[in-house]
């Protein structure tokens, strides 16, 4: 039963035929084709779906398209570019950096456009306010605010020139250049997963536990496959395979075969014509559950009589101990003038893209599988479609399209990926996963819960002599990438300070929640949580300053940690120097009233892995290149934009090698047909690896063109320089010729032009015993931070007035991204310091239940509260990084809860260990200790 | 994406008594929309199944406001928007600009009507979630089930009333209009709202609530309104307070009113109020009184105690904001 809606959108009348509960939000998506408005959290509670009518900001999710009056004018950001071109606000986003994954950009612009019709000069509060009801998961809305008054200039007429501008010495690196992505992602006109529909696509649903933990008696699934519409249903034993992303750790399934593990595990799929056919028919199969006693805390988890998730497995419930010392740590301790003991708990947060998961599956009559999914990591994807689903690699593609945010919350191959691409073999017909915002709760990969106690040795002199730690990590139901957790959590905690010796033993346990995975900063933000609080503690014991301590014990460049990690490049030194002097700190630190404070920390993380996750001789990035007579170039990379910006990194470094401004270069990548393979957007690789990949590739090319070049000039090789479209003598720029002239001459030298470039790390990386190669990595980032609170001691409100964030990232290929990764880690940080908390429902008929699966429940913040974040780039240039990079996009995010926790000691003299600092855990620890 | 099931039909009524015809036809499966921002996330969530949704928004001539007697009226339309930012209404009204302007989120705020927040649905931790949450969770008495668990044991609901507008219209004194095929009534919201979190007004199925009348506050009353949320948008209320009373040129405080919301399915008055001489005092002797008498439950996230520990804290803002 539908009814005929009449909508203006965009200038145009249209009629479609709606079903009565059709929201406007699904009938400009599906039915006019208008994908630029996004689906963010189901129910009105994130802004993305935001467009204009008549001018005025609304939610077109929680608007019924049948109530929406025929001449009301509605501004989709499809409509916002006018015949002139780019909207003011379109313009600025793009030059801003705004623009990071995107996905919830299109709503925010719209926004900012009704904000500017009123209010045409903006002050940074109204911005705030007027943007209030958008969420942004990537850019902590500095960059946005940014953009916002970017875009007032532009639309009040003001000349406001677009100059990227270059480093010392590059024509294009260096430069605040637009994104290669940027333009389409402004416009809409960027697809996401959920934005692509092939013809006669089906639409999967999956069924999923109510119990935490539950042995399947049986799936009678009869009912749904006769309902009308449904056109297959699937049950685990189609896909018994265990798989997961560390080849030595597979205990997934697809959908469970015997036993259901946390609430929302998977058990069976549908498939059918429309979502509603396929929900209705879930409601149909019948699951027998024998409920089992189900575990909450990974203490229970170990305890004798626990029962076992993996019956028979060798070590029960514990996912992986790692025990590790590097010299005697008691000696250490027994010589010390001052030890600091401490336990902290950190409780765990999701990742919260605002895009949720979303897989199309496509299987043609030839066997051949193409699978478009809102991945992170195309590669093991790939690797694990064609495991499970028993397929020839060279039968399965992977792509991955624009990703609306990650964070390492989509680096696992998922169930509902396999699912997509097995009832697309069984139908025939072309298959859509589109999670709901709960069940990317359920998907979850979050940061661990962990337990951690440290004691922290120091000298008289202030030199650290040991620290011993013990950690106890909540796992969740499946290993994931857990393994990895469990030598994280003790292995990056040696830099950027320097102890004698170390020791810890870490244990990753399994409960019956929603498995834990990596979140930005994987392993190491929790302990180092944990240890910038030892080290204030131990700056107090010593009557020390915090930034002194940690300047006296600071482990330096080209040096080996305690436990044999390779240090090359090291700016932590300089970052401290940045926000000690930013921050008026040595002027206002312990000297400011009750309630205000200042509070330091530093850290350090990986520039990459040393080793793929499982073992092979061939590069950890690949990239092709090929140019020709046109004066432009190709770049194709297995490497994943995920909003961070790596499409844009590949297309500056060909710009720069081979002489041609960035839009000349096209861009494609995460396509496993189409581009050489990269390991994927995790454990902050890609700039380190895809960048030195593909600069071996261009420069491959530049030698070509430099050859020809030099020919035609009569002049030596080595004094042929290239830039801004001109290949050229170095003794006079005047002299030379056009880049597209050089391309054409060694096309007709050399015939087809073409170059790949590959990059691997060092076989030799990580200290010599077991476990030492993880944490491995050729380059160390450092990062210290400031942070100013104002702890309001009525409420309990910790108000992070500002963070200043001081980053090495070796050289800012682009500093405006590399700014952007700084301030969205530190609003990240900042937002699992005083807000964010996976909980669980203690209560009911089911353990288990997360605690309001939802992004009104579940809060991230908006741009109201958010702080403000000043970002400083330092620059080590480090030895292997390509043009001297190192990362950006993970390291930033650690000090900040440290930092925050030390600054509300100085503000109210209150040590907070437990996370989140809730206004109500920050009002008992006042209380305790008669603050208030 | 959760998908609204289709069970029902969309009309647009172009006059009120369209609209009163529909609803009377439909019984109890029809239900009015407007804003929308409240129903269409409860169907999402299945905790409405109707059979007709009638659109008040279609309905011309319900979204007026008039100042100019000694009685303020909105219609029912009037969009919380208008409320937070037109400087007229804040002139006269400063607490109910407060409450409007701190509605959930900008888009919110325009979709929303006044008439939809006085009559937006009691809400739960455990109650506006999923189908299948609830499912696994087990139902509750408001839908679907037979038992509370926030109180474990009641076998009332508890549901908490969540908007913003109720307390500060309540202590202004306000009433509103219904209009019924039987005609229209008017009352005073004190009589409009029940403790019971399943429903907590009396507006009955074939009811439209077509305006909000206020008293012209006289020019002594003092009025305020605090909210407690962890964000600076889009949140519910945590807790909420409103406050109002008189203040004669001595200073002497009179007619003391305080409604907190977010506790219980309906606001709650706070009851036995001093009155005297407006100083510290009097201000502690508001906080300890309020404090005694207002106790949260779980049916809102944030810890109770802590909860309970804000009243004071908003008492003593709103008095900051009445009367700096």
């Amino acid at each position: 039963m539908k009814q005929l809606v009449t909508l203006t959108v965009n200038g145009t009348r249209e009629t479609v035929a709606a079903r009565p509960g059709h929201t406007l939000l699904e009938v400009l998506r599906y039915d006019l084709g208008l994908p630029g408005t996004k689906q963010g959290c189901d129910k009105g509670d994130c802004g993305a779906c935001t467009v204009l009518v008549d001018g005025e900001p609304i939610l077109a999710c929680c608007t019924l398209a049948a109530t929406v009056p025929e001449g009301a004018a509605i501004t989709t950001i499809e409509g916002l570019a006018g015949p002139g071109g780019l909207d003011p606000v379109q313009e600025a986003f793009d030059r801003s950096g705004a623009l990071q994954c995107g996905f919830c950009q299109p709503g925010m612009m719209l926004s900012a456009r009704a904000l500017l019709k009123d209010n045409p000069d903006p002050t940074a509060t109204d911005i705030r306010a007027a943007l209030g009801g958008n969420l942004c998961r990537c850019t902590g809305y500095t960059q946005i605010v940014d953009a916002v008054h970017l875009a007032a200039r532009l639309a009040r007429g003001e000349a406001v020139a677009y100059a990227p501008g270059a480093a010392p010495g590059f024509s294009v690196l260096g430069g605040r250049h637009r994104k290669a992505d940027g333009h389409d992602k402004a416009t809409g006109r960027a697809l996401y997963a959920d934005d692509i529909s092939p013809p006669g696509m089906l639409h999967a649903k999956i069924l999923r536990s109510p119990h935490a933990h539950a042995r399947i008696v049986s799936i009678d699934a009869s009912a749904a496959l006769a309902l009308e519409g449904v056109s297959a249903v699937l049950t685990g034993d189609e896909l018994p395979t265990l798989y997961g992303v560390i080849p030595w750790t597979q205990d997934e399934q697809a959908l469970c075969t015997d036993r259901a593990r946390f609430v929302g595990d998977e058990v069976a799929a549908v498939c059918a014509v429309d979502e509603e056919a396929a929900l209705a028919a879930l409601d149909l199969i019948a699951v027998e559950y024998e409920v089992l006693p189900a575990l909450m805390t990974p203490e229970a988890a170990l305890a004798d009589d626990a029962p076992l998730l993996f019956p028979g497995r060798k070590h029960g419930n514990l996912t992986k101990r790692v025990k590790l010392d590097f010299g005697d740590v008691d000696a250490g301790i027994a010589r010390a003038h001052a030890t600091v003991s401490g336990e902290y708990f950190f409780g765990g947060t999701a990742h919260a893209p605002i895009e949720p998961h979303c897989a199309v599956a496509e299987y043609d009559s030839r066997g051949l599988l193409t699978v478009t999914s809102s991945t992170q990591i195309p590669h093991y994807l790939h690797r694990t479609l064609s495991r499970v689903l028993d397929l020839p690699p060279d039968r399965v593609r992977v792509v991955q399209p624009a990703l609306g945010g990650a964070f390492g919350g989509k680096s696992d191959p998922f169930g509902h990926e396999l699912v997509a691409a097995k009832l697309a073999m069984k139908t025939g017909r072309p298959v859509k996963v589109l999670l709901s915002r709960e069940e990317t709760f359920y998907t979850h990969r979050g940061r661990h819960p962990m337990r951690m106690k440290m004691t922290l040795a120091a000298d008289a002199d202030g030199r650290l002599t040991a620290l011993d730690s013990d950690i106890l990590i909540d796992g969740g139901a499946y290993t994931s990438f857990g393994l990895v957790t469990a030598y994280y959590s003790g292995q990056l905690l040696t830099a950027p300070t320097d102890f004698e010796t170390y020791r810890f033993d870490a244990r990753r346990v399994f409960t019956n929640k929603p498995p834990c995975g990596p979140k930005r900063g994987h392993g190491s933000v929790q302990p180092r949580f944990a240890f910038e609080i030892q080290l204030d503690r131990m700056a107090e014991r010593l009557g020390c300053d915090p930034i002194e301590l940690r300047r006296r014990n600071d482990v330096g460049p080209d040096t080996t940690t305690v436990n044999g990690q390779r240090i090359t490049s090291n700016g932590f030194l300089e970052c401290l120097r940045v926000v000690e002097e930013a921050s008026g700190w040595r002027a206002r630190r312990g000297k400011l009233p009750f309630g205000r404070g200042l509070g330091v920390a530093g850290s350090t993380y990986i520039s990459g892995t040393a080793y793929p996750v499982y073992p092979n001789e061939m590069p950890q990035s690949g990239v092709q290149i090929r140019l020709d007579r046109s004066g432009r170039a190709q770049v194709m990379c297995g490497a994943s934009d995920i909003g961070q910006g790596s499409d844009t990194m590949l297309q500056m470094v060909v710009a720069e090698e081979l002489g041609i401004l960035p839009d000349q270069v096209r861009v494609t990548s995460s396509d496993t047909d189409l581009t050489p393979v990269d390991l994927g957007a995790y454990s902050s690789r890609v700039t380190f690896m895809a960048g030195n990949a593909c600069r071996q590739a261009a420069r491959a090319l530049a030698g070509k063109l430099r050859e020809v070049v030099a020919a035609k000039l009569e002049l030596p090789a080595n004094q042929i320089a290239c830039g801004n479209k001109r290949w050229f003598f170095t003794g006079d720029p005047d002299r030379g010729i056009d880049a597209a002239e050089a391309f054409a001459l060694a096309e007709a030298t050399f015939g087809t032009l073409g170059a790949t470039g590959g990059y691997r790390t060092d076989a030799t990386l990580g200290g010599d015993y077991r476990g030492g190669t993880i944490g491995a990595s050729p380059a160390y980032s450092f990062t210290a931070h400031v942070a100013e609170v104002e702890v309001d001691p009525e409420t309990g409100w910790i108000d992070v007035k500002k963070v200043w964030a001081a980053h090495d990232c070796g050289f800012a290929l682009n500093p405006t991204l590399v700014e952007g990764q700084i301030a969205g880690s530190v609003y990240m940080g900042w937002a699992e310091a005083v807000m964010e908390e996976h909980a669980f429902v203690e209560g009911g008929h089911n353990p288990g239940l997360l605690r309001g699966p939802n992004l009104l429940d579940y809060r991230i913040p908006t741009s109201v509260e958010s702080p403000e974040i000043e970002c400083f780039i330092v620059e080590s240039q480090d030895p292997n990084g390509p043009y001297g990079a190192k990362e950006a996009g993970e390291g930033p995010l650690h000090p900040v809860l440290p930092a925050i926790a030390n600054a509300v000691y100085d503000a109210v003299g209150v040590r907070l260990t437990t996370l989140p600092f809730h206004p109500s855990v920050v009002r008992a620890a006042l209380r305790e200790a008669g603050k208030c | 994406m959760l998908r609204i099931a289709p069970t029902f039909e969309v009309r647009n009524p172009q006059t009120l008594d369209e609209a009163l015809a529909l609803l009377g036809e439909h019984g109890s499966g029809a239900r009015l929309i407007a804003g929308g921002t409240d129903l269409l996330p409860n169907i999402k969530h299945g905790l409405h199944a109707p059979t007709l949704l009638v659109n008040l928004k279609s309905v011309a001539g319900l979204d007026g406001v008039d100042l100019d007697g000694d009685i303020l009226a909105f219609g029912a339309l009037v969009p919380l928007e208008r409320l937070a930012s037109d400087p007229a209404i804040r002139a006269v009204l400063p607490a109910l600009a407060d409450a409007a302007s701190q509605v959930a989120g900008p888009q919110h705020r325009r979709m929303g009507t006044l008439g939809g927040n006085v009559c937006l649905d009691t809400r739960c931790v455990y109650l506006n979630q999923t189908y299948f949450w609830r499912s696994a969770l087990g139902f509750c008495i408001k839908k679907d089930g037979t038992e509370c668990h926030v109180t474990k044991v009641g076998k009332k609901c508890v549901a908490a009333a969540s908007n913003d507008t109720a307390p500060a219209l309540t202590v202004l004194g306000a009433s509103v209009e219904l209009a019924s095929p039987r005609g229209t009534r008017a009352l005073g919201l004190d009589a409009f709202y029940l403790n019971d979190g399943v429903a907590n007004t009396v507006i009955e199925a074939d009811e439209v609530l077509t305006r909000i009348l206020v008293p012209r506050p006289a020019s002594d009353r003092r009025t305020a309104f605090q909210k407690l949320r962890i964000r600076g948008s889009i949140d519910f209320p945590m807790l909420n307070l409103a406050l109002a009373f008189n203040l004669d040129d001595a200073g002497f405080l009179s007619a003391p009113d305080v409604v907190v919301g977010a506790i219980a399915a309906r606001p709650r008055r706070v009851k036995r109020l001093p009155e005297g001489k407006l100083d510290a005092a009097l201000v502690d002797a508001f906080c300890e009184t309020a404090f005694k008498q207002v106790r949260p439950l779980t049916n809102i996230n944030g810890d109770v105690a802590w909860r309970r520990e804000m009243v004071p804290v908003l008492m003593r803002r709103a008095f900051e904001s009445a009367a700096p």
